[in-house]
């Protein structure tokens, strides 16, 4: 199996940090807030391997640092320390040794992110085809009649009328807006792509068919996904293997059928036990 | 000290001599990298920023005793703001020649126009400029700006370009527009019609802009590349000066067939009158026409 990003002990901190910032937060002192300097753990020791195709799951309450990993990751945040390597092509990039304009690049022609509000990733003042295009014109195709029929083929694939791909995203509903953004961070294909809490919001039915989306392309691209989501129908359905995070660790790992099925960690059986 | 001659009291050039050293090192620098927009600091003039302020700082800071100026607005060196720039400068720097011919001169100042006739590589042209960065419409943070120069990140504009098509068919940029200048920085050439923007490219004289009121100066060198942004399949296109019929638009005046026009409505029959915009240029092209015209009649 061709492995994607190999994440190790991944941290950010919030705040001015103290030397036991790390001992005296987690699920086990039920605060990720540290009593001494104040500063907030977002994100502690977070380690995982990624490989081609496959969905992985990161699951937990609000505030569990979930999004702050996948933020690190995609270069949003600035983490604190760790370190994440990713490989295409056969090239290793060592994600936070590169420096501002080497990450942006990356980021623009290998990474993809959908974000849970379509304001965030998408740009309400042109056109959703415009969106599009704007990606593709990152990743230097500056073909008009391409950059056209390459927008009109991902907003078809994602379900959104290509009649309407001239019009603001703002005039969309909710979920038309999701499926746009979802065409935007695939434009370029990337081998990676990451997904924050992107059913969050949406009526069921509407959840259920972006949910189908996702693991259409999956199958289709071999696109390796972080699915970040508090839902554990959403992991159910999507991810092989998931993580559970609590106050900024991950307290449990594994095959998402075993966690799903034989919670280790009490607040995992509680979670599970809730969902039914 | 005790006089108040204003013509003792102020130094040649009207600014101070600092003031006129460190505008010659930003554009050095200018010079230095093409399309970079150097800040520096625009002095108060005795005239609205707005109204070619920094190029007249340029213009100030560089010219010399001996040498020749041509100041142009929109084309003539009669409208207002050419008018009153040559005035004050000739009122500053004693000693200096101004001129209306374009081969006269040694710095051309200009306003919205790059004179017709090509410009030769003892030449200097100066343009106004009201706002230097090209990515102002599409990111309001200097900020972020700055970081898509730096990385030569100019998506944004071209999507500017693609909804354009989208909505109209074509491009719809009709000055300021964005031209990438060796292969990196995008600059605003200044509000020029389309139809000057090619004059950039390889231009043999040295093109200086100034923004007073945003304090950048910035340069495309000669012999430097000038590249108008557009798609592989939608190219660049300047002004089409064809009429109903088919035919290209003529100078009423002087019958040239190749310059930029200017339309008017003639105030008496309410027809549309098509004139060269550079008066120089069509003064020249008349004295030739009347010269063809006499040899015809000699001749004929």
């Amino acid at each position: 199996m061709d492995k994607v990003l190999e994440v190790n002990n991944l941290s950010k901190l919030y705040g001015q940090g103290c030397p036991v910032c790390y001992e005296l937060t987690g699920p086990e002192h039920n605060t990720n807030i540290c009593p001494q300097c104040g500063s907030v753990v977002a994100a502690h020791n977070v380690s995982f391997e990624l490989y081609k195709g496959e969905i992985l799951g990161i699951m937990g309450e609000s505030g569990s640092g979930k999004s702050t990993a996948v933020k690190c990751l995609y270069f949003d945040e600035e983490p604190s320390s760790g370190r994440a390597i990713f490989y295409n092509e056969g090239n290793q990039y060592d994600l936070f040794n590169m420096n501002a304009a080497q990450q942006r690049r990356l980021a623009n022609h290998r990474f993809g992110m959908v974000y849970q509000n379509p304001n965030l990733g998408l740009n309400f003042e042109i056109s959703a085809g415009g969106n599009i295009a704007e990606r593709l014109l990152m990743s230097e195709v500056k073909n008009y009649s391409k950059i056209r029929s390459r927008s009109t083929g991902l907003l078809t694939r994602t379900e959104v009328l290509p009649e309407r791909m001239d019009e603001l995203p703002k005039n969309f509903s909710g979920g038309m807006q999701q499926r746009v953004q979802i065409a935007k961070a695939l434009a370029i294909n990337p081998p990676l792509l990451f997904l924050d809490e992107v059913t969050t919001g949406l009526d069921l039915s509407v959840q259920a068919a972006i949910l189908d989306l996702i693991l259409e392309i999956q199958q289709e691209m071999e696109t390796a996904m972080v699915v970040v989501t508090h839902d554990l129908g959403v992991i159910r359905l999507l991810a092989g293997r998931t993580l559970v995070m609590k106050y900024g660790r991950v307290i449990e790992s594994g095959l998402t059928d075993q966690i799903l099925e034989d919670p280790q960690h009490a607040y995992t059986q509680r979670l599970v036990a809730s969902a039914l | 000290m005790s006089s108040y001659d204003t013509s003792a009291s102020y130094p040649f050039g009207f600014l101070d001599e600092y003031a006129k050293k460190e505008v010659r090192r930003t554009t050095l620098k200018a010079v230095a990298i093409p399309g970079y927009q150097v800040p520096y600091s625009s002095r108060e003039m005795p005239m609205g920023r707005g109204f070619g302020t920094g190029g007249l700082q340029l213009t100030l800071a560089l010219i010399g005793k001996g040498e020749t100026l041509k100041v142009i607005d929109q084309g003539s060196d009669d409208s207002v703001n050419a008018v009153n720039l040559r005035s004050f400068i000739e009122m500053t720097c004693q000693g200096i020649e101004t001129t209306t011919l374009t081969d006269e001169a040694d710095i051309l100042q200009s306003r919205h126009r790059i004179p017709e006739k090509p410009l030769r590589e003892d030449q200097l042209l100066v343009l106004q400029v009201p706002y230097p960065d090209p990515l102002v419409v599409v990111e309001p943070s200097e900020d972020k700006r700055k970081l898509l120069h730096g990385e030569a990140d100019y998506s944004r504009l071209l999507v500017k370009l693609y909804e354009d098509i989208v909505k109209f068919n074509e491009i719809t940029i009709s000055h300021r527009y964005p031209t990438r200048i060796n292969d990196h920085y995008v600059i605003d050439p200044s509000p020029i019609p389309r139809w000057d923007v090619l004059k950039i490219n390889q231009s043999k004289a040295l093109i200086l802009f100034g923004a007073g009121r945003e304090k950048k100066i910035y340069a495309v060198p000669p012999y430097t590349k000038a590249e108008p942004l557009a798609f592989e399949d939608v190219p660049f296109r300047v002004e089409d000066f064809t009429d109903e019929k088919g035919q290209r638009r003529v100078c009423k005046r002087c019958n040239c067939k190749s310059s930029f026009l200017d339309e008017f409505v003639d105030s008496k029959t309410g027809e549309k009158v098509y004139q060269c915009s550079d008066t120089d240029w069509c003064n020249e092209q008349l004295v030739l026409k009347t010269d063809i015209e006499e040899a015809e009649a000699v001749n004929g």
